[in-house]
């Protein structure tokens, strides 16, 4: 009689990493649903085309790395990534455009520094923050939603074959200038003159378009309550984030309410909440412990704030999320969890410093 | 009602337990033979007390406990024992252990046995021990022996007894069975733990997925006169952890590295509590425990009283097993138990589960995929640490890193591979890592032991050898007795030469001096006291010192009276020793002024008066040295010249003792530094005065003149200055950088500096184009070489260590450090090299040098013998308090044994050299014989000072007369290397005959 012998447990709780990694999928339909209602189907398109591309590149890299190429896209990191990337792209993003941001996110990333849950840095957000700087004009063409297109009719977003075209490029561009227009952030901060009270009357995307993005936002706040009830991650990344930015854009906007955006413009537009969500709660480049998690949170909250307010970028996740990742390896190392039976924590990596 | 705490952590894997909890307990059959091990639990094995073929009866003690942490091991039915040696056992490893083995004859004929009629009459050790002779182990898991933990003396306060019943594991059912139907035994058993520890609560801790047994219990609880609650914990893995149980029922958490006694808590398990029950009130030992049968490879699966010893087959048989499904055997729960390598395994004391479970029910685990940090494994682990962050550590074998993050806080409880959704074998890394640690503590310890011996070994060889010396000495001391009486006899008739008269008055000198200093120590230790009878004893002291003074003046008439007629040689040599004693006077005195300046203690002004006259006075002697030595002709210049040299040598040390102090004066801002000064100046003249004599004496020495300056101490000069050029260089630079007004000042000083440092430079390079123009091999003196090669080391070992924490600690100045380490190193090398060349030019040219430096190779033994003790002591002090840095002065004190046995092994060397060149030995004869005294002298004195001490029952007292004890064996010493020498020894100069007054 052969009795296998192993080394307990004998037992696993049936959780993939791949059953992970799809349930942070399926927590992205709202917002993507969200962003096709709004803004047509330019984000759908870019999803499925940045996927196809992950997809493809893990499996190249697999196969240079003689890895078994099907036992690891099963764990569908790769398209987890792209698919955060496409959401954070501009709905007409040119798809050279997401070619690039994929192949970075993918290849340089998280393939040259190891592969999966060894990238110090957030695929995606390598790649957006590589995107912005380097063409700074496709990435701030964004899509007007279709509220401001024609105030008229209903439902009037490119249709899908027109956008399929703006994307490969079979469209002249000027075509497509009406769909286009700025940010609600960019609207604020190219504002003029005005003061924010006047420019949410006077600027079209904040006095009537604004609903779209809080609509966005909701729908990735549903998502990422979601996966917290699925334990997919915990309360406290997100919660730092959110929390510190609402704190710190309160207080700016108590002292000077007409030069400072009040703190739900600041939690509702861009990318807070699919950061806050989907990027800050990224395990493997965040910190370690809960409580490291949290000042890894406050961190980017502080960071999204300032960049907006002061930086010379529209949004500031990407780049906000990139400098706490260089900071989680320090974070880690005086965040240690008391143990049981200890007086207190630990900190540093030896000794008692 | 007790509130229930939370501990961190946990997770709910599927319980499995209705599989098997629906049928009662059930008796298993007596199998035909029984395995009883004789281990069964941490702690020693048992020791067989029977033998093959010996009938046993049912509950006989088989084996006995051997050692603190063991206990009985019995009969678990009648029958024979038909082997005792190793059987496979319930061990992870799969490993065989020795064992008893029992054909059982099916009668299950009981010993005769019987409980205590009233336990409560017999005293808490004795009861105890009655527990540790029943056999009983903890029957949670462990299996710890529960004599031991129920052991805690008297003083010992137990606040609360926690029974675990909470069986948190999934698939055991085990002790929720003998809960529902047991519950008075396990209450008996909580009122015998109760009444040995006497606590202030007794709570029993269960998960609410038993509600039969709560019921059971709470209803056994109502009738008892004990403070019990039952406290129901909410199901979740591991809250049958002792420390998770703990802190779920107290909030109290259970200091890490520590045991739940030692915050007055003492956790049994029910099972336990029921078999010490059996125990007491029946008699009966641990022979039989429940044990749950479950799994899908089995068709009934319930709870069997089991048989200890019984193997698994039987069970398994008798629960009907499909053994073609049987995928894995694994003896406890699913989270913590461990898998068989067959079903050949008997039961032992802690076995309470057995799943035989299909391929279907526990798969094999999945590939394991890259961590992803996701953290899960944080989230659920009920110790609170980073299981991702410990399995980096575990997987790069950074042990430091993983037991700062308190791995060894890690239960193995299997929560964090159980939710990995990477399917990481978390805890078996763990495992790992902690067998990896615990064998490196285990080599080291070793390693520790080892060098122990070695020691140890070494000291007993040192013994052995300094008893054979020894013995040696005092054979050769009987011969030297027999050859002075006879040289006596032959003596008396010759004319009394010049010498003997010498020889007398100089013993009378010595006498009166003994004297003059007890009179002088008398003196100072009634000033000291403030005893009235100071006038006195100065009048003795002043009477003792005119009497010194003229038995010197008498010798030294005497002795200059006999230069007429003797060589010159002696005479210089009788001066020279005199120079070298008021020299060492000079520089005993220096020492207590500089120690009592230091301490600011009074009577500075008087020693630095003493101080002075001896300065004087050595300077006399050397005077009246050099007189001596330039006056006589060059009778045998060779030896001059060495002389010469020697003096030369002292004199560059002196005055390297003053610029160094002068230097330390002139750092501090303390002491007189001008006063330093102008002796710097007188030394540097003396030095050039006996540099200059050596020189000329070598010159014009008949002997073929071999130009041999010392380059070392040049060369040294040469370096110190460049290093003082640097450090000043640097220092002004520093200055400069800041802009201070001072860097002006300095840079001149730098050029000043430097300016010297050319000169020394010349100085050396001249001498070395002299030394090797002259062709001759100079007989380098090797011991500055030596040293300058030492320090060189040392520096380099200091600065490499430094350079080492740096990295570690990650400074940025490693890499500086790092450069100046292989600089120093770089330096060494060239010490080294020197030294080796010296080495290697003075045994091709001189094999007789050392023969002279004897006395100084043997002071520099006794003196690292005597730092090798000193700092031994002190290590042992240090090791005794515990003191952290014990370690670190163990390790000084092994070098420094080191540099003891390369001292003592030069010594040995020169000496094998020196008995070949005896002739150079016997020239010395004078000098020995001073040295002889002087240590009578000495013997002599410490003798009055200890035995006042004994008359005044000082504490002090024995100290001082083994210090008597150590100078008489040194006057031994010092006579038999004069006797040896071919010196005669007075008859009445023992040093057992102390003069008293």
């Amino acid at each position: 009689m052969a009795l296998i012998r192993s080394s307990s447990p004998h037992l696993h709780k049936m959780n993939q990493t791949g059953r992970v990694m799809r349930l942070v999928l399926l927590a992205t339909l709202p917002g993507l649903a969200a962003m096709t209602f709004f803004f047509g189907w330019g984000t759908l398109i870019n999803i499925i085309w940045a996927s196809l591309l992950a997809v493809g590149f893990e499996a190249a890299i697999m196969k240079l790395r003689n890895r078994p190429i099907r036992f690891y896209l099963s764990d569908y990191s790769a398209v987890v990534t792209a698919v955060l990337l496409a959401l954070a792209l501009p709905p007409f993003a040119a798809w050279w455009v997401t070619l690039v941001g994929v192949f970075v996110a993918i290849v340089i990333a998280k393939h040259l520094y190891g592969g999966l849950g060894q990238n110090p840095f957030n695929p995606a957000m390598v790649a957006y923050a590589l995107l912005l700087v380097s063409f700074p004009v496709e990435m701030t063409r964004w899509t007007e939603p279709f509220v401001l297109v024609s105030a008229d009719s209903g439902w009037s977003v490119l249709s899908f074959v027109d956008t399929l075209k703006v994307i490969f490029g079979g469209i002249d561009t000027s075509v497509i200038d009406s769909y286009t227009g700025a940010t609600p952030l960019d609207a604020l901060r190219h504002r003029g003159g005005l003061t924010t009270e006047e420019a949410w009357r006077q600027v079209p995307v904040l006095a009537d378009g604004i609903g779209a993005w809080h609509a966005v936002s909701a729908a990735y706040v549903m998502g990422g309550v979601f996966l917290l009830y699925k334990k997919i991650f915990t309360w406290h990344a997100p919660v730092s984030v959110l929390g510190s930015l609402a704190v710190l854009s309160t207080l700016f906007f108590i002292v000077e309410p007409d030069y400072f955006a009040d703190p739900f413009f600041h939690l509702t537009v861009g990318g807070t909440m699919l950061g806050a969500f989907f990027i800050a709660t990224d395990p493997v480049s965040s910190a370690t412990s809960n409580k490291g998690k949290i000042w890894f949170g406050l961190g980017i909250g502080t960071l999204i704030f300032v960049i907006r307010t002061w930086g010379g970028y529209p949004d500031a996740v990407a780049f906000a999320v990139l400098l706490m990742n260089l900071s989680a390896p320090f974070i880690d190392q005086y965040t240690q969890p008391r143990t049981y039976g200890h007086a207190k924590a630990k900190r540093g990596l030896k000794g008692d410093a | 009602m007790t509130r229930v705490h939370a501990f961190h952590g946990g997770v709910h894997p599927p319980e499995n337990k209705r599989q098997s909890n629906g049928a009662p307990i059930r008796p298993a059959p007596i199998p035909p033979r029984l395995v009883l091990p004789l281990s069964q639990h941490i702690g020693a094995p048992a020791e067989p007390l029977v033998k093959v073929g010996d009938r046993v009866l049912k509950g006989q003690v088989i084996a006995e406990p051997i050692g603190r942490v063991s206990v009985s091991l019995h009969a678990p039915t009648s029958g024979t024992v038909t082997l005792i040696g190793p059987q496979p056992v319930p061990h992870a490893s799969g490993m065989e252990a020795n064992c008893i083995v029992i054909e059982t004859d099916g009668q299950d004929e009981w010993i005769e046995h019987a409980g205590l009629e009233d336990y409560k009459s017999y005293t808490k050790s004795e009861l105890i021990n009655y527990i540790r002779n029943y056999g009983i182990a903890g029957m949670g898991g462990a299996g710890f022996p529960t004599d031991v933990k129920l052991h805690l003396g008297d003083d010992h306060i137990v606040n609360t007894l926690i029974i675990n019943a909470a069986e948190c594991e999934p698939y055991i059912t085990a002790d929720d069975l003998l809960i529902r139907e047991r519950s008075d035994e396990i209450l008996g058993g909580i009122e015998v733990i109760a009444h040995l520890l006497n606590p202030s609560h007794i709570l029993i801790g269960i998960e609410d997925n038993k509600p039969q047994a709560i019921r059971a219990l709470e209803d056994a609880v109502r009738g008892c006169h004990l403070n019990i609650d039952v406290v129901v914990v909410p199901t979740k893995y591991p809250s049958g952890g002792e420390k998770q149980l703990v802190k779920l029922l107290t909030g109290v958490e259970v200091p890490s590295g520590k045991i739940p006694a030692d915050v007055g808590i003492v956790c049994q398990n029910v099972g336990t509590a029921s078999a010490i029950y059996r125990a007491v009130h029946r008699g009966e030992p641990l022979i039989s425990r429940i044990v749950t049968i479950t799994g899908d490879a089995v068709d009934q699966r319930h709870n069997l009283d089991v048989l200890i010893g019984t193997q698994y087959s039987e069970l398994l048989e008798a629960s009907g097993v499909r053994r073609d499904d049987l995928y894995r055997l694994v003896m406890g729960g699913p989270m913590m138990g461990f898998t068989m390598k067959s079903d050949a395994v008997p039961v032992v004391k802690t076995t309470n589960c057995i799943i035989a479970a299909t391929e279907e029910e526990m798969p094999p685990a999945p590939p394991a995929l890259n961590c992803i940090r996701c953290g899960m494994c944080e989230q659920v682990c009920p110790a609170e640490l980073l299981p991702q962050q410990l399995h980096w550590f575990a997987k790069g074998k950074e042990y430091d890193k993983a037991k700062h993050h308190n791995l060894f806080d890690c239960i193995e409880c299997g929560a964090c591979s159980y939710v990995c959704p990477s399917n990481i074998p978390l805890v078996q890394y763990y495992r790992n890592a902690k067998a990896e640690i615990r064998q490196e503590e285990a080599e080291k310890q070793k390693a520790e032991y080892a060098r122990m011996r070695f020691e140890a070994r070494q000291a007993r060889l040192e013994q052995e050898k300094i008893e054979k010396e020894l013995r040696r000495k005092a054979r050769a001391e009987e011969a030297a007795k027999a050859q002075a009486s006879k040289k006596d006899s032959a003596g008396a008739a010759k004319p009394a030469a010049a010498g003997g008269d010498v020889k007398t008055l100089k013993t009378a000198a010595a006498v009166a001096r003994t004297k003059l200093k007890k009179a002088e120590k008398a003196f100072e230790q009634a000033k000291e006291s403030g005893a009235d009878n100071l006038a006195e004893l100065e009048a003795a002291f002043n009477t003792a010192k005119q009497k010194a003074d003229a038995a010197q003046q008498k010798l030294e008439q005497a002795e200059k009276g006999g230069t007429v007629a003797a060589a010159g040689a002696p005479d210089i040599k009788a001066l020279k020793t005199a120079a070298a004693v008021a020299r060492t006077k000079l520089k005993k005195a220096q020492s207590a002024l500089k120690a009592a300046e230091e301490k600011g203690q009074d009577g500075i002004e008087q020693l630095r008066d003493t101080v002075k006259e001896l300065e004087a006075k050595a300077d006399a002697a050397q005077k009246a040295f050099d007189d001596a030595q330039a006056a006589p002709a060059p009778t045998a210049p060779v030896v001059d010249i060495k002389q010469l040299k020697t003096a030369a040598a002292v004199a560059r040390t002196k005055l390297k003792q003053a610029e160094k102090a002068l230097e330390k004066a002139q750092d501090s801002g303390e002491g007189d530094i001008a006063e330093l000064e102008a002796k710097v100046k007188e030394l540097e003249a003396k030095v050039d005065t006996t540099r200059k004599a050596f020189e000329e004496a070598e010159q014009g020495g008949s002997t073929p003149a071999k130009p041999a300056i010392d380059l070392a101490p040049l060369k040294e000069d040469m370096d110190k200055a460049l290093a003082k050029v640097e450090k000043a260089d640097a220092a002004a630079k520093a200055a400069e950088e800041k802009g201070l007004p001072t860097a002006e000042k300095m840079r001149a000083g730098v050029d000043k500096l430097r300016g010297k440092y050319e000169e020394a430079k010349k100085a050396y390079e001249d001498a070395e184009v002299q030394n090797a123009a002259a062709g001759g091999k100079p007989a380098i003196d090797l011991a500055p070489l030596k040293e300058d090669m030492d320090k060189a080391l040392a520096k380099v070992e200091k600065a490499d260590a430094a350079a080492k924490a740096a990295e570690e600690k990650g400074l940025p100045t490693a890499e500086k450090m790092r450069a100046g380490v292989d600089k120093l190193r770089g330096k060494y090398e060239e010490a080294k090299k020197a030294y080796e060349d010296a080495q290697a030019q003075n045994n091709a040219a001189t094999p007789a040098v050392s023969a002279v430096n004897l006395d100084e190779l043997k002071a520099d033994m006794d003196a690292a013998l005597a730092k090798v003790e000193k700092a031994d002591a002190a290590a042992k002090n240090a090791e005794e308090k515990g003191l952290p840095t014990a370690d670190k002065m163990r390790a000084g004190v092994d070098k420094l044994r080191g540099k003891y046995e390369e001292a003592k092994k030069t010594y040995e060397d020169a000496k094998a050299q020196g008995g070949a060149a005896v002739a150079a030995v016997a020239a010395n004869l004078d000098e020995l014989k001073a040295d002889m005294e002087a240590a009578l002298g000495k013997v002599q004195k410490a003798d009055v000072a200890a035995k006042n001490a004994e008359e005044k029952g000082l504490p002090t007292a024995e100290k001082m007369r083994a210090g008597v004890e150590k100078l008489r064996g040194k006057y031994e010493e010092a006579k038999q290397a004069y006797v040896a020498a071919g010196g005669t020894v007075d008859a009445d100069a023992k040093p057992d005959t102390v003069i008293v007054d």
